[in-house]
C-alpha cells in the first residue's frame, strides 16, 4: 500500500507562480490545492488539512503574516509545516516571519530545486 | 476778665487737647489704621515752618521792612518747584535705607561715618538754639503783655528778672515735661511718630485761624478794608517808603537774595522740616499734594501781615510798643478779651509746635549719633552684654530733651535781647544751611567724601559761629565790645561783621557769603584731593543711584555671622517682640518657614538686620554692632569695584546668553521640523524601494521558475511547454515594462527627464493613439470612438508624453471595459482657454474610497478577491506627473457600476502670429469596428 500523498496548500495572488509551484509540487508527488488570497488559504486549511503550506505574504486581504498567525493559534493545526515563499527579503521580515511561527523562509526568485528539497526534508520528518 | 489763672488754665487746656490728639492718633498707628496716612495731614504737618516766629515776628519785621518781610516765605515757595526732585530724592533714598534723622542722613550718605553724625548733630543742637530760645522769648513775652491787660506794658528786660520767677523757665520746662510726653514714650524702630505729627497738623489749623482772625479784625475792624490800611499808610510820611520792595530791605538786592536762598535750604534742612517731611512721611505720593497746599498755607498766613503791620504803626505811632507784638496788643487796644486770649493761644500754639518737633527731632539725633556711638565704643561700659538696651535709648533722649530746652533758656538769658525775634531767627537758619552743600552735594554727586564733607562742615559751621553767633554775645554783653568794633586783637580784617574788609552788607548776608564760600570751596576742594574708601563708594551709589537700582548696597558684604547672634543683636535694641516680627517678616519674604527652619546669614540677611538696627540707632551705629557680630572681612576698593565689574559683565553675558539659547530653540525647532521631512521623506523612499523591489521579483520568480522547470524536464509534453515559455515571455516583457516605468518614474520626479516642449494639436495626438490601440481594441470588441471638435486645439507639450498619457488612459479602459459590449469614447473639448480631454468607459467603476488612491505608486483597483489586474500600478501616476508637469489636471469621476471617466485639462498655447491651418474640418468622427 502506498503511503498516502503528502497534501500541500499553496497560497499566492500572482497566478503564474502558482501554477509554477503547482506543477513543481505534483511533479515531486504531492497532492496540491491552490488559493489566491489568505481568506481562501485559511479556508482550505480547515476543510483541505494540509501537511504544508506555501504562503506568500502580500496577498490582498490577510497576509501571509496573518495566515500564518491565525494557523499557530489553533493547536490541532499546529502540526502543519509553514513555508513562507515571498519577494519581502528583509531581515527584519524574516525574523517577523519566522517568529510568527514559521518553519521556512524562501525569498523570492527562489531556486525550484531548493524548494522542493525543502519541502521534501519538511514533511519527511515525523510520521 | 484776662487774668492770669484764666489765661494758664486755657493754655493748659489748649495743650491737653494737643495731647489728647496725639494720643488718640498713636493708638490708631498702633491698631495700624493710620490716622494721618492723608496728604492734607501731611502738607499741614509741613506747617510747622510757621513758629512763633511768623506769628508775632512777620509783623514786626514788617513794621520796620516793608514787604521785606516776605523773602523769608518766598524761598520755601520757590523751593517747591524743586521739590519733586530734591525732595523725592531725599525721601526715597531715606525710606530705602531707614534713615531716622539728618544727622543719619549724612553719616550713612558719607559711609556710614560716626564721626560725620556727631558733628552734624552738635552744629544742628547749637544752630537750634537760638530758635528755641525765640520761642520761649515769644511765649514769656505774650504772657507777661496779656497778663497786664487792659493796660500795655512792654515785658521788663529779661536780666531784670530773677531766675527762679522767670516765666520763660516754666515754660521752658513744662514744654519739656510735654515734649517727653509725646515723643518718647516708646522707641519705634522707623522714628515715625504718628500722634505728634496728628498735633502738628491740628496746631497749623488753630494758628492760622487765630491770625487770620486778628487779621481780619484789624483790616475789617478797626479799620475799612485793605485799601483804607494801605491808603493811610502811603500818606504817613514815615511809612510810605515800607510799600516800596527794595528800599525797605537792608541791603538791597543781595539781601533779598540771600534771605530767599537762606529759607529755601532751611525748608529742607531745619531739623524739624526734615523730621516731618522726609522722617514722618507715609507715602511719597503725599508729595504731590503738598506741592500747592503748603504755599496756598503760606500765603494765607502772610495776607494779613502788612495791614497789621501798618495798623500797628498807626495805633502807636509813638514807637514804645514792640513791633512784634502788634498782632497781641491792637486786639488788647481795642478791648477785644476773646480775641486776644485767642491769639496768645494761636502763638502758644505756634510755639509749641516749633518746640515739640524740633527737640524731638534733636534728641533722635542726639541719641542716635552723638551719644551712643561713644557708648558702643566705650568697651568698658560692656553695652554688648546688655541683653534690652531701649530703656537705655529712651532715657538719652528724655535727657536730651531737657537738655536743649535749658540751653535754650539759657541762651534767651545770655542773649536774647539782642536782636529782634526776626533776626534771631536768622541766625538758626543760617546754621542749617551749612548742611546743604554735604546733602545736595552728596545726593548728586557721587564724588563728595567724608573727609570733604566734614571740612566743609566744620568750616562752613565756624564761620557762622564767628559771625553770627560771637557777636550777639558781644552785643549782650558777654563778650568785650571791641571785638566787633576793631576784631579780635585787633585785626581789622577779621572783623567778625565785615570779614576781609566785605562791609556794607547786613549781618545775615555777610556771615552766609563767607560761610558758604568755606563751606562749598572746602567741601569740593577736599572731596576732589582726596579717596573715597569702599564703603563710601558703596554708599554714594546708593544714594546717587537711588532712583535707578532696586536693592540697596547687600551685595557689598563678605562675613560670617550666626543669625542667632543677629537675633540677639536685634532684640537688644527693638526688644524680642521687633525682632521675632522682623525675622518673621524677612522669612515670609524669602520663603522660609521660620522658626522651624534656620534662616541663612547671608549677606542679604545681614543688611536687612542691619537696616532694621538703623531705624533704631542709626546706621553708623548699625553698622558697628553689625560688625562686631558678623566676623567681618573689609572689602578693598578694588574689589568694590571688581565686584561692580563683575556684576556688569555677569549682566551682559546673561543677555547674550538668553539671546543664545532663544536663537538655538528656534534653530532646535527647525532643525527636529527638518528631521521629521526627512523621516518621513526616507520613509516614503523605503516603501517605494521595497515596493519596486517586489513587483520586480514577482515576474522574476515566475521567469526562473519556468525556466527551470522546463531545464529539469525535457520531457515536458508540447502544451505545457509552450504555456510555460509563454508565461516566461509575458513576464519578461511585464518586468521591462516596470523597469522602464521606474526608471521613467525616477527621472520624472527628479527633473532629469527631457522635456521636448513643442506647439501640439491635441487632436493628432488623440487620433495616434487611437491608431495605435484599435488592433486591441478589435480583440476584446470593445468600440472605440473619438469626438473631436473642427479647430485645431494647440498645446505646448512634449507630444510623445503626451501620447504616452492618452496610451495609459486608453489601455486602462480597455481594461476595465467588458469584452464584446465594451465602449470607450475620447472626447476633446476647448473652455476657458483650457483644453479638456476625456476617456469614458462603461467598466465596472470605480469606488468612491478607492478614487482618491488610483493615482499612487503601485496601486490598481479591481475587486479583492478576483485576480490581480495586469499592469504595473505606475502607469496613472506617472501620467499624472506628465500632466501636471505641462500645467494641467488630472483626475476621475466614476460612479461605481456605471464606468469611469478620466479627464485631464491642459491650457491652451497662445495664439501665434499666423495663424494655424485655415480650414475648417468638418466634425471627424473616427470608429472603430463594433
Amino acid at each position: 500500500m502506498a503511503a498516502d500523498k503528502r497534501k500541500v496548500l499553496i497560497a499566492d495572488d500572482e497566478p503564474n507562480i502558482v501554477t509554477a509551484l503547482e506543477f513543481l509540487l505534483k511533479r515531486a508527488g504531492y497532492d496540491v490545492r491552490t488559493a489566491t488570497n489568505g481568506e481562501e488559504a485559511l479556508a482550505l486549511v480547515e476543510s483541505y488539512l494540509p501537511d504544508l503550506v506555501l504562503i506568500d505574504i502580500m496577498m490582498p486581504g490577510k497576509s501571509g503574516y496573518e495566515v500564518c498567525q491565525r494557523m499557530r493559534e489553533r493547536p490541532e493545526w499546529r502540526h502543519i509545516k509553514i513555508v513562507m515563499v515571498t519577494a519581502k527579503g528583509r531581515e527584519a521580515e524574516v525574523s517577523k516571519g519566522m517568529s510568527l511561527g514559521a518553519d521556512l523562509y524562501v525569498t523570492k526568485p527562489f531556486s525550484t530545486q531548493e524548494l522542493i528539497a525543502a519541502v521534501d526534508r519538511l514533511l519527511a520528518v515525523g510520521a | 476778665m484776662l487774668q492770669g489763672w484764666v489765661i494758664v488754665v486755657t493754655s493748659f487746656a489748649y495743650l491737653g487737647l494737643l495731647f489728647a490728639i496725639a494720643y488718640y492718633a498713636d493708638k490708631r498707628a498702633d491698631a495700624g489704621r493710620p490716622v494721618i496716612a492723608n496728604p492734607y495731614i501731611y502738607s499741614l504737618s509741613l506747617a510747622v515752618y510757621a513758629t512763633a516766629w511768623t506769628f508775632y515776628g512777620s509783623v514786626g519785621r514788617a513794621a520796620g521792612d516793608g514787604i521785606g518781610f516776605l523773602p523769608i516765605y518766598l524761598g520755601p515757595t520757590l523751593m517747591i518747584a524743586l521739590w519733586w526732585i530734591v525732595l523725592r530724592k531725599i525721601l526715597r533714598i531715606s525710606k530705602r535705607n531707614r534713615i531716622t534723622s539728618l544727622a543719619d542722613f549724612v553719616a550713612s550718605r558719607y559711609g556710614k561715618s560716626a564721626l560725620l553724625g556727631g558733628v552734624v548733630t552738635i552744629i544742628a543742637v547749637i544752630g537750634i538754639i537760638p530758635y528755641i530760645s525765640l520761642q520761649l522769648k515769644a511765649v514769656s513775652n505774650s504772657f507777661a503783655i496779656l497778663l497786664h491787660y487792659p493796660e500795655i506794658v512792654m515785658p521788663a528786660k529779661v536780666a531784670a528778672q530773677p531766675v527762679l520767677t522767670d516765666t520763660a523757665l516754666w515754660v521752658a520746662l513744662i514744654l519739656a515735661l510735654f515734649t517727653i510726653a509725646f515723643g518718647t514714650r516708646h522707641l519705634d524702630a522707623a522714628e515715625h511718630h504718628q500722634g505728634m505729627v496728628a498735633a502738628i497738623a491740628f496746631e497749623s489749623l488753630v494758628k492760622l485761624l487765630a491770625f487770620l482772625a486778628v487779621g481780619i479784625f484789624v483790616t475789617f475792624g478797626i479799620y475799612n478794608g485793605f485799601g483804607d490800611v494801605f491808603g493811610r499808610a502811603a500818606a504817613d510820611p514815615k511809612l510810605a517808603p515800607l510799600l516800596t520792595p527794595l528800599e525797605g530791605v537792608a541791603g538791597g538786592y543781595a539781601s533779598w537774595v540771600w534771605l530767599t536762598i537762606l529759607s529755601m535750604l532751611a525748608i529742607l534742612f531745619l531739623p524739624r522740616q526734615f523730621q516731618v517731611a522726609v522722617i514722618e512721611n507715609l507715602d511719597e505720593k503725599h508729595l504731590k499734594k503738598a506741592i500747592w497746599l503748603f504755599p496756598a498755607y503760606m500765603v494765607a498766613i502772610n495776607i494779613f501781615v502788612l495791614p497789621i503791620a501798618f495798623g500797628g504803626r498807626l495805633h502807636f505811632p509813638g514807637g514804645n510798643v514792640d513791633a512784634d507784638t502788634f498782632v497781641l496788643t491792637l486786639p488788647m487796644v481795642e478791648r477785644q478779651e476773646l480775641l486776644a486770649l485767642l491769639v496768645f493761644i494761636g502763638g502758644l500754639s505756634a510755639a509749641t509746635g516749633m518746640v515739640i518737633v524740633e527737640t524731638i527731632a534733636l534728641s533722635t539725633m542726639v541719641c542716635n549719633d552723638l551719644v551712643m556711638p561713644v557708648l558702643l565704643r566705650l568697651k568698658r561700659l560692656r553695652l554688648n552684654e546688655r541683653p534690652d538696651l531701649t530703656g537705655l535709648l529712651l532715657g538719652i533722649r528724655r535727657w536730651a530733651i531737657v537738655a536743649v530746652l535749658l540751653l535754650g533758656y539759657l541762651y534767651f538769658r545770655l542773649a536774647g535781647e539782642a536782636y529782634a525775634l526776626v533776626s534771631i531767627g536768622l541766625i538758626s537758619f543760617a546754621a542749617v544751611a551749612q548742611f546743604a552743600p554735604a546733602i545736595l552735594g552728596g545726593i548728586f554727586w557721587k564724588g563728595g567724601t567724608r573727609r570733604g564733607a566734614l571740612a566743609g562742615l566744620l568750616a562752613g559751621f565756624g564761620v557762622w559761629f564767628y559771625t553770627l553767633l560771637l557777636p550777639a554775645f558781644a552785643r549782650s554783653g558777654w563778650l568785650p565790645i571791641s571785638l566787633l568794633e576793631h576784631g579780635p586783637f585787633g585785626i581789622e580784617l577779621l572783623k567778625p561783621l565785615a570779614l576781609f574788609g566785605l562791609a556794607g552788607l547786613d549781618q545775615i548776608t555777610h556771615a552766609m557769603l563767607w560761610s558758604m564760600i568755606a563751606n562749598v570751596g572746602l567741601y569740593v576742594g577736599v572731596s576732589l584731593a582726596g579717596t573715597q574708601s569702599a564703603a563710601e563708594h558703596r554708599q554714594a551709589s546708593v544714594f546717587v543711584d537711588v532712583f535707578r537700582s532696586e536693592s540697596g548696597g547687600a551685595r557689598f558684604w563678605r562675613g560670617t555671622a550666626s543669625p542667632r547672634d543677629l537675633y540677639s543683636l536685634l532684640a537688644r535694641f527693638i526688644g524680642v517682640a521687633g525682632a521675632d516680627a522682623a525675622f518673621a517678616e524677612y522669612a515670609r519674604a524669602i520663603g522660609v518657614k521660620w522658626p522651624d527652619e534656620e534662616l541663612v546669614a547671608d549677606a542679604e540677611f545681614v543688611h536687612f538686620v542691619e537696616t532694621q538696627l538703623a531705624g533704631a540707632i542709626g546706621a553708623a551705629s548699625a553698622r558697628i554692632m553689625v560688625a562686631s557680630v558678623a566676623k567681618e572681612e573689609a572689602l578693598t576698593l578694588d574689589e568694590v569695584g571688581e565686584l561692580l565689574d563683575e556684576a556688569s559683565q555677569v549682566v551682559v553675558y546673561s543677555h547674550k546668553l538668553e539671546q543664545k539659547s532663544r536663537e538655538l530653540e528656534a534653530a532646535t525647532a527647525e532643525l527636529r521640523a527638518a528631521n521629521e521631512r526627512l523621516k518621513e521623506l526616507d520613509r516614503l523612499k523605503d516603501d517605494f524601494i521595497s515596493t519596486v523591489t517586489h513587483e520586480l521579483r514577482t515576474p522574476l520568480t515566475s521567469i526562473r521558475a519556468f525556466s527551470e522547470i522546463l531545464l529539469a524536464d525535457p520531457k515536458i509534453d508540447l502544451a505545457e511547454r509552450k504555456k510555460f515559455l509563454g508565461i516566461i515571455t509575458r513576464e519578461t516583457e511585464r518586468l521591462t515594462r516596470l523597469i522602464n516605468q521606474v526608471l521613467d518614474l525616477a527621472k520624472i520626479e527628479s527633473g532629469r527627464a527631457e522635456w521636448r516642449i513643442t506647439r501640439t494639436d491635441v487632436r493628432e495626438i488623440v487620433n495616434e493613439a487611437i491608431a495605435q490601440m484599435s488592433q486591441v481594441f478589435k480583440d476584446k470588441a470593445v468600440a472605440l470612438n473619438a469626438h473631436l471638435p473642427a479647430r485645431a486645439v494647440v498645446v505646448e507639450a512634449d507630444s510623445d508624453r503626451l501620447l504616452q498619457v492618452l496610451l495609459n488612459l486608453l489601455s486602462n479602459a480597455l481594461k476595465f471595459s467588458p469584452a464584446d459590449r465594451g465602449r470607450v469614447d475620447v472626447t476633446v473639448r476647448e473652455s476657458d482657454g483650457m483644453v479638456r480631454v476625456d476617456v469614458r468607459d462603461n467598466g465596472p467603476g470605480i469606488r468612491p474610497e478607492d478614487q482618491p488612491f488610483i493615482f499612487d505608486k503601485f496601486r490598481q483597483v479591481g475587486d479583492t478577491l478576483t485576480a490581480k489586474p495586469p499592469g504595473t500600478g505606475l502607469g496613472l501616476h506617472i501620467s499624472r506627473q506628465i500632466i501636471e508637469h505641462f500645467g494641467g489636471r488630472l483626475w476621475v469621476e466614476s460612479e461605481y457600476g456605471a464606468g469611469a471617466r478620466f479627464s485631464f485639462t491642459l491650457p491652451l498655447a497662445a495664439a501665434p502670429a499666423a495663424q494655424q491651418g485655415g480650414k475648417e474640418e468638418p466634425w471627424l468622427q473616427t470608429s472603430a469596428r463594433s
